[in-house]
């Protein structure tokens, strides 16, 4: 059973209409790539799905339940999680309080420590920068950040917005081999991004996004060898 | 040159002037009043003494207004009534026990009780105030909440005109806090100096709460990003209330605290001076930042103090002293000009953003 479901979904900024009826699902223990350009959709589509942003058509379901009845905190209480767009790490709280800041919901404070640690040991460079404000970190530091952020909530599905932005080619590498282990730990990740290639390339499944309405899905290995993709996202 | 001349603005060269103006001014009265020795060492000390228990009142009414401008980027100028509620409210528990006489076997127990239901009812009142007039505006450009607040402090003040008409009330007087204190020469009363520390007290208890508590830490990421803090599964009405209600306790407790140390007692109108020179203090700090705003309400208070005999004093100025209030103004007008993100806080270009 899907474990996320969007069905006709219809978003808007004010009178800007953003999604026009997308449909998609996210099966259990996948990874589903979101792929398209600039202003198509991929960010509204998770803001949509996180209850940030209501839709005016559709349905979003989660975990077979009606996900538009509940509000985001209540839905990440459910599982959800998400590693927002240009990171948003909170900027003025300490490494070690970002992270306490994943693990709100939770009250076992004995195994939140434990997972801080693990944290500490999946990003060798956040424990060194424990007592840091978040602020002074590098790009890809703040990334690792908010990847362990949101994992300190344990949750079922994490979705990720474009984690390779302004990342340098070494670290994008590291932040893609650590999507897939937290895969094979039996995290379902969605995973909005533009660089496709390296997005198809991890995923299972992908669907492309243009002008607000999906154009394209499939097995991710098919996606990649279509001519249209090439021509659009591989650059031929 | 000369190009660099003309790109000057004659607004920057007036403030500038008036910057100047005001420096020497300080300077000059400042000169006078000392070199005349009209005062002596003892009385500048109970001067200070006395801004700095003026301004603990000032300092935990303006923790109020900065702890809700840093989660919602709104003043709330209804604090100042909140803080008239829960010390007028008091004031009828403070005038029972001491009839009572608990008030002359456990004064310190008692004043504690007071301090508590001023405590509660400035809570409740602060609360109120968040669920009706300013939760269904959230979403409202920000002069609009601005407006609400005026309109709800105005309805508080009036509200208690109504039930209790326009006299002014005054606190029992505690046998406990009379006396005073020698001090480098200088006989300080020893409420002065009970006021000074039950406001710093109450203020490493709230820097505590907002720095380690896990409320606190969700305070603070609210009020950097209220999305990213919802992703974390916060509820950010929860938090808004709780910002409120820790607003709201120290508003109440300066308010017993007031009653003790000012004479003059309760009146429907008593939280609008304190309100806005709270609300000054909290500017001067840096409004949204916590010790700023504890650090603006003591030097407001002592500027307040000193300001009258120290400079306009020595600038010949009659009566002075009834001149603290135009100081604290002035001081507003300044800070507002020369440096809005005040002594402690941040550019107010990034906390709009």
């Amino acid at each position: 059973m899907a474990l996320l479901e969007l069905e006709n979904v219809h978003s808007y900024y004010g009178n800007i209409h953003a999604l026009k009826g997308v449909s998609m699902t996210v099966d259990e223990g996948e990874i589903v790539c979101l792929i398209g350009g600039n202003g198509a959709g991929k960010t509204t589509t998770l803001r949509t799905i996180t209850g940030l942003l209501r839709p005016r058509e559709g349905s979003v379901r989660f975990d077979g339940e009606d996900a538009l009845q509940y509000a985001t905190h209540e839905l990440v209480a459910k599982g959800l999680a998400m590693v927002p767009e240009g990171r948003g790490v909170f900027q003025k709280l300490t490494v070690e309080e970002n992270l306490e800041m994943g693990a709100y919901l939770r009250t076992d404070a004995k195994a939140i420590a434990e997972d801080i640690q693990r944290m500490y040991e999946l990003f060798p460079r956040l424990g060194e920068r424990r007592t840091q404000v978040a602020g002074t970190l590098s790009g890809g530091e703040q990334q690792m950040l908010a990847i362990s952020r949101a994992l300190m909530s344990r949750p079922r599905v994490l979705l990720m917005d474009e984690p390779s932005m302004g990342l340098a080619p070494v670290l994008v590498d590291l932040i893609f081999d650590t999507i897939q282990e937290i895969n094979k730990d039996g995290v379902t990740i969605l995973l909005v991004e533009q660089n496709a290639l390296i997005a198809l390339d991890i995923s299972h499944r992908g669907y492309v996004i243009e002008t607000g309405a999906i154009a394209l899905e499939g097995p991710a290995k098919e996606l990649r060898d279509d001519p249209r993709v090439k021509e659009a996202y591989l650059g031929g | 040159m000369k190009a660099r001349l003309y790109r000057l603005n004659w607004v920057d060269v007036v403030l500038n002037a008036l910057r100047i103006v005001i420096i020497v001014a300080v300077i000059v009265g400042a000169f006078n009043t000392i070199t005349s020795g009209k005062y002596t060492t003892d009385q500048w000390i109970s001067l200070v003494m006395s801004g700095l228990a003026q301004g603990s009142i000032y300092a935990l009414i303006a923790l109020g207004y900065t702890l809700v401008y840093g989660i919602l980027l709104m003043i709330n100028f209804a604090h100042g009534e909140v803080f008239m509620s829960g010390a007028y409210t008091a004031y009828f528990l403070a005038i029972y026990t001491a009839k009572k006489g608990w008030l002359d076997s456990h004064p310190f127990l008692t004043i504690l009780s007071w301090m508590a239901l001023a405590a509660v009812v400035s809570m409740v009142v602060a609360v109120l105030l968040e669920r009706i007039a300013y939760r269904p505006l959230r979403g409202a450009p920000r002069l609009v909440p601005l407006i609400t607040a005026i309109g709800a402090s105005f309805f508080l003040q009036y509200t208690f005109k109504g039930f209790y008409g326009s006299a002014f009330r005054t606190y029992p007087e505690v046998p406990a806090l009379k006396g005073t204190i020698n001090i480098g020469g200088a006989e300080i009363p020893i409420v002065q100096i009970i006021v000074f520390i039950a406001a710093v007290v109450l203020m490493v208890g709230l820097y505590w709460v907002v720095e380690k508590s896990k409320r606190g830490k969700a305070m603070r990421a609210v009020s950097e990003n209220k999305e990213v803090a919802r992703l974390m599964g916060i509820d950010i009405d929860k938090v808004i209330v709780f910002t409120f209600v820790l607003g709201g306790a120290l508003a109440g407790a300066a308010g017993v605290i007031n009653g003790l140390y000012r004479p003059q007692g309760v009146n429907f109108f008593m939280g609008f001076f304190p309100g806005i020179k709270a609300f000054t203090a909290a500017v001067l700090g840096g409004i949204g930042n916590v010790p700023g705003a504890f650090l603006g309400g003591l030097l407001l208070g002592v500027i307040e103090s000193l300001g009258p005999n120290l400079v306009l004093d020595g600038l010949g100025i009659p009566a002075a002293n009834q001149l603290k209030d135009v100081i604290a103004f002035t001081m507003l007008v300044l800070v507002l000009i020369f440096r809005p993100q005040g002594i402690l806080g941040e550019r107010l270009a990034e906390k709009r953003a």
